[in-house]
């Protein structure tokens, strides 16, 4: 019994360290955020779901989006990655897109901070097209 | 979950909308017409409509790449840049090459023959049986496309094709267009314009450039559709399939071969 009572208290003790450290790289990260955002994202406007929603769920939505168009022949589709970039995509001063992949951008800034890789634009155009 | 409740919701609807169209089809003394028209954007493709093409070869001049160029530019092919180390001949065998221009000759006669070869859009497409991922696939208004999401780039699919028609991208891809993705390490072949039909338009690129320059050797339609120019076309004369031994039911059929 003392050695499962020893193995608790280890845990616990583990486990406050472990939030304590959270807690500090939540703050570092707050103070260093990259994110990249675009007009359409500052202005609000409304995207396909709120904006929340969207931070944690877009690969959903894009995902289901790609099946019903590839497959089904559905186009304009709420999640469309082309609506996506149509609205994301920031100009630079000579009004030319800068494609979205570019570091600081809409969809680089964040998968940069979070590292996650981002393989849509392997194939996809990065900035809007015919 | 919820995405699991919604498709079998769909599907579920999906089925019932089909019931209801056999119920019409099977009515006595209804015939069921498709008018040529487009599909809604929004909507699934059914199978009311098979996309199929007929090229006469009598009317396709020597010479003439009007169809190739065309397909290039709608599709985004001429962007392909050769890579830095890669020898004339390689790269010419290895860019992508939706429709192949291919010169055929009767040996008894001297008659030579110059048609554009591309995917013929099979009813038993052997790419679609090949394919281990399911990527190479017949929608179904009868396109058969590879669905790059799942291509690993095996290539079993152009090893079963008979028409030669699938290539694959070897090399990164810098310059894309939206309306076709295209990357390094997928095979790829004629979708018959699939962004624009999907669209709402009813010609290629190739029939369009085709009839531009006056030559008119492609007609461009649904096949399902007896009032549509294509079906008509080949009621009206004979036409071949390529290797109709094999039993494919090709959607592409040819004239004056």
């Amino acid at each position: 019994m003392k050695v499962r009572a020893f193995e608790h208290g280890l845990l616990l003790a583990l486990a406050v360290v472990l939030l304590a450290m959270a807690g500090v790289a939540s703050a570092d990260d707050k103070a260093g955020w990259k994110s990249g955002t675009s007009l359409a994202a500052t202005q609000e406007q409304s995207c396909v779901r709120d904006a929340a929603f969207m931070r944690r769920n877009h690969m959903e939505v894009i995902k289901h989006a790609r099946i019903d168009t590839v497959r089904k022949g559905v186009r304009g589709v709420d999640g469309s990655l082309s609506e996506c970039i149509a609205c994301h995509v920031n100009k630079d001063d000579k009004g030319a897109p800068i494609p979205v992949n570019q570091e600081g951008q809409f969809c680089a800034g964040c998968h940069q901070q979070v590292g996650v890789a981002l393989d849509c634009y392997q194939c996809h155009a990065t900035v809007p097209t015919h | 979950m919820k995405n699991t409740q919604d498709t079998n919701q769909k599907r579920r609807q999906f089925l019932q909308k089909g019931a209801a169209v056999t119920a019409i089809a099977v009515a006595p003394g209804v015939m069921l017409h498709t008018a040529a028209k487009a599909k809604p954007v929004g909507e699934a493709v059914t199978d009311a409509v098979r996309w199929g093409m007929l090229v006469d070869a009598a009317k396709c001049a020597d010479g003439c790449d009007a169809c190739v160029q065309a397909c290039n530019e709608e599709n985004g092919l001429n962007l392909l840049q050769k890579p830095h180390d890669a020898e004339d001949e390689m790269w010419d065998q290895q860019i992508p090459k939706w429709i192949r221009n291919v010169k055929v000759k009767d040996n008894l006669t001297g008659h030579v023959t110059s048609l554009p070869m591309m995917c013929q859009h099979c009813e038993h497409p052997p790419c679609v049986d090949v394919c281990p991922t399911t990527a190479s696939f017949r929608r179904a208004d009868g396109i058969v496309m590879v669905d790059r999401h799942l291509c690993i780039g095996c290539r079993y699919c152009m090893m079963a094709c008979p028409y030669k028609a699938r290539s694959f991208v070897h090399e990164v891809v810098e310059h894309k267009l939206t309306r076709t993705p295209r990357g390094k390490g997928c095979v790829e072949s004629c979708n018959f314009c699939v962004h624009r039909l999907d669209n709402g338009q009813t010609t290629t690129a190739c029939q369009d450039a085709c009839a531009k320059d006056g030559h008119n050797a492609i007609t461009f339609g649904d096949l399902n559709n007896p009032d549509s120019e294509v079906s008509k076309a080949l009621k009206e004369q004979s036409s071949t399939q390529i290797r109709a031994d094999l039993k494919l039911n090709t959607g592409v059929r040819y004239r004056g071969v």
